[in-house]
Order: structure tokens, then sequence, then C-alpha cells
């Protein structure tokens, strides 16, 4: 056996490999048994579709709010710790503007101004859900979007621009300040407590509907304005020229800047779709859960990181795809575990992955 | 020339005009002088705090002694955390994580038999070591996979396990459990009893010279008015203090040793420290580990003092507290580790709340519910009423804004990532005679 040979063979048997191997057999037995209780009826299978169900609702959004991560840090080159509280940002202005068009002759000006700060503007007088306000929530989708905007844009201009040149890490731990200033100027306006915000969502009731008799329509809006700007996000990348030159920098930063890639430019467009996507996931997760509080981006942060790391750094696919894994992973775990230990699970299968496959599902190449 | 730039060159020049005028003095004798100076600035501010505020020499002595605790809990997650990334280069973020491991294992190891949950029942110095230890398997643990990974990736790992240990603890299902058929438990949500750290102050002084020092101290304190329950606080805060001493001596001895060099080494280029045969994955475990025994040891000696805990204290942002603080103090720098729990402790831990404190003394606004109310009052006091009110949060937002304006301005912080001097002699020492160099005559610094 030649040296290389043994090499080889000393490689495929690395304590890592061995692990992973380990962890593959946790999963098929995992499955096996998932099988054996649906087939015994240990678990009823309306249980186990209603698991899927919400584990795809939570890893779309978990998604869409990855894409803009995974965008900054393979175009900008960090981790940005600041993302969550772009989140909780759109979900604030989001909603503050939902309020404010709804609540017209309903509610005094200032609750709804502070987005019931001082508990009036009850959401059950507001009556604000999807089929009696929809102008509301559309007018609230968008000024998320735009606000989250302005906000990711004026943070970049008064303190990223100026690191352009420093390390990831500088970078990082700026942003972990960014992340407390903004989380805790939030909670100084609209005060730190937790409030329900939306009335109780219509339902859709049809026969035709194989996994469950009755759609939340709240969870409707949600999965598909989360999949139309997934689809917006893909044709823009693959066939617009400002895609073009994202794709270019985030692999290569030095090749696109010799061949004429307006860098800065390709910056800002990163800074407005992921903070545009950040924002907009986090009013959807509040048009979810009914309830807002100052930390809710804050605590997806890690499920987005995870996301991101799972699907790879840098794949917008990647990040997607992340997404629906740890959002299907906190979720389907409860077969087998109590509820407050459903994110140990997900953060469990991120670290998993990581011993598997450092790069991710979809690493290797940092191309979106 | 920015604003940055020039608050970034008056820190340079004050500091050069520091070490000017030390020039004479060896390094630790300087950095001594450092440590002693921030302390007793901080002291005489907080002095000054209690004299506005009209408070007794008991409150005063009081209010320092809280000043002097928080320092030594932050000096000594400061200085572990330092040796994960300012000697190592390890981006460690799970803090809070590692602390968790070792107050909840103590706790287990000491909480009383028939208690609720119920623990093992052993001594206190058991527990103390069995939660170092614990702190350093669950970081072996974190370290066997993590540390092949790219350093951003090796920050969020770190920061999920410290999240899975948070959520575990505060789970329901981990609340009682029986291992062995020995009932156990982490109290879940409600929290877990166990025996007080500070139990050791009554126990030194039932101790036969220490009993008399202590007998003639509560006298002294009697008789000045300073309570006897101040007087126990503090001289726990004194372990505290004398745990850091012991500390920064052990790390300023790993800092110059071979173990050190290869730390700072990795620190630098890991693929050179390896290709000069160096262990450098062995080497990482091993630093990894013992800095997670430090920061749960950090943990024992904080939370250890109340007697109870409950996963709350571990939030992540605990994580970013010691973050500021190394970064204030610098990376890199053992007695920079020292000043930035000074710095954090008084500047933007307990200094705040004394502003509350005077403010509320001496305007009497009240504060409104809003901040629209606040607006709409057109009045500034109203405003200040509603800041006031709010400080936390802006004490939350300050720890942001600090940690930015370091990165933006001052990323090395007051002391850090000097140049270790490798050789024998000094040579960056040179005589002060280069005007006819090669560079120009450009004066050498010693930085």
């Amino acid at each position: 056996m030649s040296i290389v040979d043994s090499r080889r063979l000393g490689a495929t048997l690395s304590p890592e490999r061995l692990f992973g191997g380990l962890l593959l057999l946790v999963f098929v037995a995992l499955f096996v048994d998932l099988l054996r209780r649906l087939v015994v009826g240990e678990l009823a299978i309306g249980t186990f579709t209603t698991f899927l169900w919400n584990g795809i609702v939570d890893g779309l959004i978990i998604g869409l709010a990855a894409i803009g991560l995974s965008m900054t840090y393979s175009i900008l080159r960090f981790a940005n710790f600041s993302h969550g509280d772009l989140v909780t940002t759109g979900a604030f202005s989001g909603w503050t503007a939902a309020y404010l068009v709804g609540g017209v002759g309903i509610a005094e000006l200032s609750s709804r101004l502070l987005l019931r700060a001082d508990g009036g503007a009850a959401p059950g007088d507001m009556n604000m859900q999807i089929l009696a306000e929809p102008i509301a929530i559309v007018v609230g989708l968008l000024t998320a979007a735009v606000v989250t905007v302005l906000v990711a844009l004026s943070i970049d201009k008064l303190i990223y621009r100026r690191m352009r040149q420093a390390g990831g890490i500088a970078l990082l731990i700026a942003s972990v300040g960014v992340a407390l200033a903004l989380r805790y100027l939030i909670a100084f306006v609209y005060t730190s407590s937790t409030r329900g915000v939306t009335a109780t969502a219509p339902q859709y009731e049809a026969s035709w509907i194989v996994w469950t008799d009755s759609v939340n329509l709240h969870q409707a809006t949600m999965v598909l304005s989360a999949l139309a700007l997934m689809l917006g996000v893909h044709l823009m990348l693959q066939y617009t020229k400002l895609g073009t030159a994202m794709r270019a920098m985030a692999d290569n930063r030095d090749l696109a800047l010799i061949t004429g890639i307006p860098t800065e430019r390709v910056v800002w467009a990163t800074w407005v779709i992921g903070a545009g996507l950040a924002g907009v996931a986090g009013y959807l997760v509040v048009l979810d859960r009914g309830v807002i509080t100052y930390n809710l981006g804050w605590f997806l942060l890690l499920l987005i990181f995870a996301a991101v790391i799972l699907g790879g750094i840098g794949s917008i696919y990647g990040a997607i795809v992340g997404g629906l894994v740890i959002g299907l992973a906190t979720n389907v775990s409860l077969v087998w575990i109590p509820s407050d230990l459903n994110e140990v699970a997900a953060f469990g299968l991120m670290i998993a992955v990581l011993i598997f496959r450092p790069q991710g599902l979809f690493g290797g190449v940092e191309t979106a | 020339m920015s604003a940055s730039d020039r608050i970034g060159g008056r820190i340079s020049d004050a500091r050069r005009a520091v070490e000017e005028r030390t020039e004479g003095f060896s390094r630790w004798q300087v950095d001594l002088l450092l440590v002693f100076g921030f302390l007793l600035a901080s002291y005489v501010l907080f002095v000054l705090f209690g004299l506005a505020l009209g408070l007794s020499l008991n409150g005063i002595v009081s209010t320092l002694r809280r000043v002097t605790y928080f320092a030594a809990v932050y000096a000594i997650l400061t200085l572990a955390l330092n040796l994960h990334w300012g000697y190592t280069g390890l981006f460690n973020i799970g803090v809070a994580g590692f602390m968790a491991v070792g107050v909840y294992a103590m706790a287990i190891l000491t909480a009383p038999v028939d208690g609720s949950p119920a623990g093992l029942g052993l001594p206190l110095p058991v527990g103390i070591v069995g939660g170092m230890a614990a702190a350093a398997l669950v970081g072996l643990v974190a370290a066997l996979p993590a540390l092949r990974l790219r350093a951003d990736y090796f920050a969020i790992v770190t920061l999920g396990l410290s999240e899975i240990i948070r959520l575990s603890v505060l789970s329901g299902s981990l609340r009682e459990f029986e291992v062995a058929g020995l009932e156990l438990g982490t109290g879940g949500g409600s929290g877990i009893s166990f025996t007080a750290t500070n139990s050791v102050i009554p126990w030194l002084l039932d101790l036969p010279v220490l009993s008399a020092l202590g007998d003639a101290l509560f006298a002294v304190g009697a008789a000045v008015g300073i309570q006897s329950s101040v007087i126990q606080s503090a001289l726990y805060t004194l372990v505290l203090l004398a745990c850091v001493i012991a500390l920064y001596v052990l790390l300023a001895r790993i800092a110059y040793s071979p173990f050190g060099r290869v730390l700072k080494a990795i620190r630098e280029d890991e693929l050179a420290a390896r290709s000069l045969g160096k262990h450098t994955k062995t080497t990482k475990i091993t630093v990894f580990m013992l800095g997670c025994a430090l920061m749960g040891l950090g943990g024992i000696l904080w939370q250890g003092g109340r007697g109870f805990v409950t996963p709350d204290s571990f939030l992540p942002i605990l994580t970013f507290y010691v973050f500021v603080a190394l970064i204030i103090g610098g990376a890199g720098s053992n007695a920079g580790s020292i000043v930035g729990g000074i710095v954090f402790a008084a500047a933007l831990w307990e200094g705040p709340p004394f502003v509350r404190r005077i403010v509320d003394a001496n305007l009497s606004v009240r504060s409104p519910p809003t901040i629209y109310d606040a607006v709409v009052a057109a009045d500034p006091l109203a405003l200040l009423g509603y800041a006031v009110g709010n400080l936390d949060q802006i004490r939350f937002m300050l720890v942001g804004v600090v940690l930015i304006l370091l990165m933006l301005w001052r990323p090395d912080g007051v002391l850090g990532h000097r140049k270790e001097i490798a050789a024998a002699t000094d040579l960056s020492r040179r005589p002060r005679t280069t005007a006819t160099a090669a560079d120009g005559g450009r004066e050498e610094s010693d930085e």
C-alpha cells in the first residue's frame, strides 16, 4: 500500500467521519421510528401533518430572513449580528403603519403611533386581520420593507462603510454593538412590554386541503408572500445585471473590482434586498404569532444563523433550504421531545451538520 | 482628518505621554499603576456620587463594595475570555453558557439531598472543583468539532451551544430527573438552591487568628457606623479580589511560558505554527478547556454568592458584556482585561443607576408612561423624566454604542495587542540616536 493510499484510509476513518456516520445512523433510526409510530397509531396522521405544516410556515419565514443574512455574509464578508434587530425594526415599523392606517377613527393617535405602548387600541376593536383590514395590512408590509431598508442603509453609511477594510471579526463585533443599540432604541421608544397586535386570524375551510380541513389565512398570507419574494430574489439573481454583479462579487471581490463592477452600488443593493426581506419577515412573523416584542428578532437570529450555516454561507438557495430544515426540525422534533426543547434540537442539528459537512449543505461555492 | 482619526490620535498622544513619564518602570509596574489608577478613579467617582446623594459612610462603603464586586467578577470572566480570544484568537461567544455549566454543576453537587430539586449535598470545595471540571468538559465536547471551523462559524457554534445549555436548564423536562437511583434536577425556570459560596466567610472567621482579626474589624465597623453585613460582603469581595490576583499571576505565567508563545503563534498564524512542528490542535483544545473552566469559576463566584440561581442569569447578552469589557481593556493583555472589567463595572454597569438616583433625588419629575406623552408635554423635564425612567434601555444602548465606537476608533482597547518580547534581550529598546537610520530617522516606538 502506498503512502497516499494509507493516508486516504486514515482520512476516511477520522473521528469526524466516524461521528458523522453515527449521526446518520441516528437520523435513519429516527425516521424508522417515525414510520413505526405512524403505522402503529402512536402518532396521529393529523398531528404529524400539522407539525409538517407548521414546520414549513416557520421554515419559510426563517428562510426569508436568512437570505439577507447570507447575502451580507457573502458580499460584505461578515456575520451580521444586527440582522435579527432589522427583523424587529420591520415588525415594529410595519405594524405601526398598519395601526396608523387601520385605526383611523377607532383608536387614539398615541396608542396607534406607539403600537399600543399605553395599552390602548385593543386588536379586537381594531379588527386587525387580513380580511377586515387588507389595505392596512398591505400598507404595513410595504412600510416594514421601506423603513428597514432606510435603517440598514443609514447604519451602513454611519458605521460599516468606515470599516470596509476591517476584518470579519471586527465587523462582527461592531454589528453586535449595532444590534444592542437598535434593539434597545426600539425598546426605549415602544417600551419593553410584549403585546398582542392582531385579531384572531380568519380560517379558510375546504375539503380539498389534504393535511387539514381549515387553513389559517394569516399563515397562508405569510407563505404566499414568502414564496413570491423568494421567487423574486431568484429571478433577480439569475436574470438581471445587478444579480450577476452580486454573484460575481460574492464569488471573488477583487476580481469583481478589476472587471469594473461598481462594488459600492452592489453593497447598496445588498442592503436594500437583505434588509427589505428581513423587515418583511419580521412583519409576517408578527402576523402569524399575533404578538410583538422588542427582542423578537434577537431570539430568531440564532435560528436564522443556523439556517444560513446549514445551507452553506453565501448560498441564497442554501439559506432557503436551511430555513426549511430548521423550521421542520423545530416542529417535527416535537414527536420525540417536549416543546421547550425544540430549539435545542434545531441548534443541535446545526452543530451536527457542521461536524459532518463544515461547508454546509450547499456550500463549497460561495456564489449566490 | 476625520473626527475618528482625531480622537484616535488624541488617545495615542495621551498614551505616549503616559509611556514617556513611566519610562523607568518595567511593564508590569506600569500595568499595576494603570489597574490601581482605574480602580481609584472609579472609587473617587462613586464617593462623589455617594456624597451627591447624601449617603452615610455605611452607604458609601456598601457602594464601593458593590462596584469592586462587579469589577472583580467581570475581571475574572474577561481574563478567561482573553485567554481564548486575546491570546489564542478563538472567538468564543458562548461565555454565558460555560458560566451556566459551572454554576449548575456546582449547584447540583452541593444542593441539599432533601431539597427541591434535590442535589448531592457535597461540600462546597467539591462543588467548585466539580463545576470547573464540568465547564472544562463541556468545553472539550464543544472544541472537538468546533475548532475545525472558520472563526465566524466557530463563534456561532459557541453561541448556539450556550443557548442549548440555557434552554436545557430552563426546560421543564430536566426540572427533576433520576440518575442511577439518585434524585437530581436543575429546577427548570424556578431555579435551584445550593450552598452559597460566601459561606466561606463565616468559616474563615471561625479560624483561630482570623476570628480575632474579624472581631476587631467588626468592632471598628461598629464604631464608625458600618453594618456587620456590609463587612461580611466586603470580606467575600476580598476573596474575589484574591481570585483575580491569583488568576492574573497564573495567566501571566502561562502567557510567558513556551505554551503561551504557541498560543500567540496560533493567534498570529496558525499554519506557520503548525509547520514549525507545534501541535496546534492539542494546544487549542487545552487552552479552550482551561478558559472554559475559568469561565465556570467566574460564574460560580458571581452567582454562587446568592445561593440560588435561575437560567435567566445566563442570557446571551451576558457574553457581550464580557466582550465589551475585554475590548475596552484591549484583547491580548491580562492587565487590560482587569482594567476593562473595572471600567465596565463602574461606568456602564453601576454608574447609570446612580445617575438615575441623583436625578430622582434632585429633580421632582414624574416619568410619563410613554415617549408620546413626554414629547406632547413639550417639556424638556418630561423627556428627561422618561429617559431616566427607562434608564435600563439607555444603559443597553450605551453598551452597544461604546462597542461600536471602540471598533471604529480604538479596536485595540486601552492596552491591547502589545508586542511581546521573545528575545532574551529587549531588542526594541535601541539607543535613541537613530538620525542616520535607513528609515529616515523616524523615531522608534515601543509598541
